[in-house]
């Protein structure tokens, strides 16, 4: 087992000012055990008094590899590692998969499975907004925020569960569609949703919106500029929320994103309070979304009938000789890929999630890599907090909304 | 006739000093605030409202080591978190209980790789593990009441062995 | 080809004499190490290539002219564009300029190619590890590195897996 590291200030002297090697600054560890970080993130502060002179990230303590591992799977195989990255935001994980191997191969998507596909990742945003809310809040000591969030973010995993059998980590999404067809209880537990959470919205917004408390602690706290912004590749609500109007749903519609009617909403502060604002009317458009996406909901099949790579169903593989040999060379060796690469990017949660896939010809990727939003969204975490109190660098952290997974892959 | 049978009027309770300590122990462990990934994400749902873990007697997760009895695994540990976590664990007082929520922190889960330990137990030993990725909360609920039946079930006679 | 993105390639390939190819609808552009900061400046200042959406390496063991393909993945919000740079490393070689004050989210993804793959960055400010543990040996995603796993557990192998684990002590 590898042991720790103590490190000493010579050692890390070309990061921090020079007023930590006289001692009047003093350099705390902000460690990876920590209830306010998010997840295992080492923070290096170097303080003097209160007040962070300079804050150093210090990340991977949960690099799991799954970039290597996913080039020993196959294609359908390595699907189920990329639920595991960014675990708020699952079923978009899939998503931006399937869209990449789609883009590879040349698969087509029918329509119905595109509207589904719309309305789990819509549903998914929410819940991942709302365990952001709920987080951030229990940071500045709103508990209350916390049980009403996660109350909210259950009724959405029924749905999940109710299509897909598993609560977070779904693989519903697959390449060529979805894995099976939505059961009937499904339009019914999705208008209840569609009708309540508007309302639920509304009281959230009613606790902190325009509580003194709250305005004291994000109101001109933590300050990104547009340019900072764009040079540091920031994406995403925090992108959004310094006055840059980029969402990948708009400027590159993907997945049928053109047909429903939304709005993206942009702020020019830049400060703490107007990522929160972002968030929130952000979960309202997603509802927006929802409900257009499921009155248009097509009929149809929900995968492509290209049986190259998509499997057969179960009912016609006793009938027909050329669906058993399908299954039979799906099941074991999986579908080739062109010698090619491919880079395709949805709209997660955070930002740009993009997908970076090669190909060699085999069953199995030649390299795939994730170009994750939390991954820059850190990055710039330095440029955000200086001159802040350490309390302040615990409001700025939880708006910047990073997940570990992400970050370490 | 007895004394026994005026004790529950008197408001006097007898049992064995083990079953007393026992008893204390499990009515309010107090975890330790260690999630890792997503099984993190399950752990704070148990803790929150629909399954609530308050009511088995965790009322609140202590984010420090020193006060806090019971240790949750919950997530994949990576090669360069492994020194902390079995730092931590010292850091605990005695008595003290493991659990490894979740196929990763059990046996290395989907990850059979270079940068995750196989199993927790390679860093700190066991009492319960958990299943599933991410296990829902009721198993992880069932878990807990399983390192209670453990705490029950311990004598004096081992720990003055340990 | 997007028909704003021609013009734009065009000035690439005279300024640098690169190849093109075309997959897809994307466009990838091959550019020689010493020319990276040149290309990257160009884009960024002439043509609003305001973001640079990531930053990766591709290894192609054992092939070693070149070993290693870096990918530079540039989005220009302005003109909605995107285009791929790929710029081949040598296997003798592994020293690139760095792009760090071009664009400032290179520089950990600048580290984590050097601790993933191998290749330096001739003038970045912070060059270690990022994602191993510091202690590492060996770069973790080049082909010759094995992926390092442990053989699944069945009845036939249990006992003989079982007595090698270093289960831990108290």
């Amino acid at each position: 087992m590898t042991q720790l590291q103590e490190v000493s200030v010579d050692d890390i002297k070309h990061l921090v000012s020079e007023r930590a090697q006289t001692g009047e600054t003093m350099l705390l560890n902000m460690g990876p055990q920590h209830p306010s970080t998010h997840g295992v993130l080492r923070l290096l502060l170097e303080l003097d008094g209160e007040i962070v002179v300079n804050c150093l990230p210090d990340i991977g303590y949960l690099h799991t590899g799954i970039e290597k591992n996913m080039e020993a799977k196959t294609y359908q195989k390595a699907e189920v590692m990329s639920d595991r990255l960014d675990y708020m935001n699952t079923v978009g994980n899939n998503l931006a998969f399937c869209m990449a191997v789609e883009k590879l191969v040349d698969l087509d998507v029918p329509p119905r499975a595109q509207a589904i596909r719309v309305i789990l990742t819509e549903l998914q945003r929410i819940a991942s907004h709302l365990v952001w809310l709920g987080t951030s809040a229990l940071d500045l000591a709103a508990m209350s925020m916390f049980l009403y969030c996660f109350r909210e973010r259950e009724i959405i995993l029924d749905v999940l569960e109710l299509c897909s059998g598993q609560r977070m980590m779904t693989t519903y999404i697959r390449p060529g569609g979805l894995w099976r067809d939505v059961p009937v209880e499904f339009e019914a537990a999705v208008r209840d949703i569609v009708k309540t959470f508007p309302k639920r919205i509304d009281e959230y917004e009613k606790l902190l919106t325009k509580n003194p408390i709250f305005l004291d602690r994000t109101l001109g706290i933590g300050n990104l500029t547009k340019e900072t912004a764009l040079q540091y590749g920031v994406t995403g609500p925090m992108l959004r929320a310094s006055g840059v109007d980029w969402d990948l749903r708009k400027q590159r519609p993907y997945c049928g994103y053109e047909q429903y009617d939304f709005n993206v909403p942009v702020l020019p502060e830049g400060d703490t309070y107007a990522r929160y604002l972002v968030r929130m009317q952000e979960m309202r458009e997603s509802l927006k979304i929802v409900e257009q996406a499921l009155n248009k909901l097509p009929m149809g099949s929900v995968r492509s009938d290209n049986r190259k790579f998509v499997p057969p169903p179960r009912s016609e593989i006793g009938l027909s000789m050329e669906s058993l040999i399908h299954h039979f060379k799906l099941w074991t060796e999986g579908f080739l890929a062109p010698k090619a690469s491919v880079y395709s990017a949805v709209e997660s949660p955070r930002g740009e999630l993009g997908v970076f896939v090669e190909g060699d010809g085999g069953p199995k990727p030649y390299r795939m890599h994730w170009r994750t939003p939390s991954y820059d969204n850190l990055q710039v975490l330095p440029e955000m907090v200086r001159g802040l109190l350490v309390a302040d660098l615990v409001a700025v952290i939880g708006s910047t909304d990073i997940v570990l997974g992400d970050i370490d892959r | 006739m007895g004394v026994e049978q005026k004790l529950g009027n008197m408001g006097v309770v007898t049992t064995s000093l083990e079953t007393a300590v026992n008893w204390a122990r499990t009515n309010a462990m107090w975890p330790m605030l260690f999630g890792l990934a997503c099984c993190a994400i399950e752990m704070m749902s148990a803790q929150a409202s629909d399954y609530d873990m308050s009511r088995f007697g965790m009322e609140l997760m202590r984010a420090s080591p020193r006060q806090s009895d019971l240790m949750i695994v919950a997530g994949r540990v990576s090669k360069k978190m492994g020194p902390v976590l079995r730092r931590l664990y010292d850091q605990m007082p005695e008595p003290k209980w493991v659990i490894a929520m979740g196929d990763c922190a059990s046996c290395g889960g989907v990850f059979n790789n270079y940068a995750i330990y196989q199993g927790v137990d390679e860093v700190v030993p066991v009492d319960v593990y958990v299943a599933g990725c991410p296990p829902r909360p009721e198993a992880l609920i069932h878990g807990v009441l399983t390192v209670y039946e453990k705490v029950k079930g311990e004598k004096f006679k081992d720990l003055a062995t340990k | 080809m997007n028909e704003k993105l021609e013009p734009i390639v065009k000035a690439l390939q005279e300024k640098f004499g690169s190849m093109v190819e075309e997959f897809r609808g994307e466009v990838h552009v091959f550019i020689k190490p010493e020319q990276i900061v040149d290309a990257l400046t160009l884009l960024r200042d002439t043509y609003s290539f305001e973001l640079m959406s990531t930053l990766t390496a591709v290894d192609y063991w054992p092939q070693e002219t070149p070993r290693f393909h870096l990918i530079y993945q540039m989005t220009s919000l302005s003109n909605n564009l995107s285009v791929q740079i790929r710029v081949p490393v040598d296997g003798a070689n592994l020293k690139v300029p760095t792009v760090t004050r071009v664009y400032a989210n290179a520089n950990w993804r600048e580290r984590e190619i050097f601790d993933l793959f191998g290749v330096e960055f001739e003038g970045h400010p912070n060059l270690t590890r990022i994602l191993l543990p510091l202690d590492f040996v060996g770069h973790a995603l080049r082909k010759d590195y094995p992926l390092g796993y442990e053989e699944p557990q069945f009845t036939f192998n249990f006992e003989d897996i079982d007595v090698r684990k270093p289960y831990a002590k108290e």
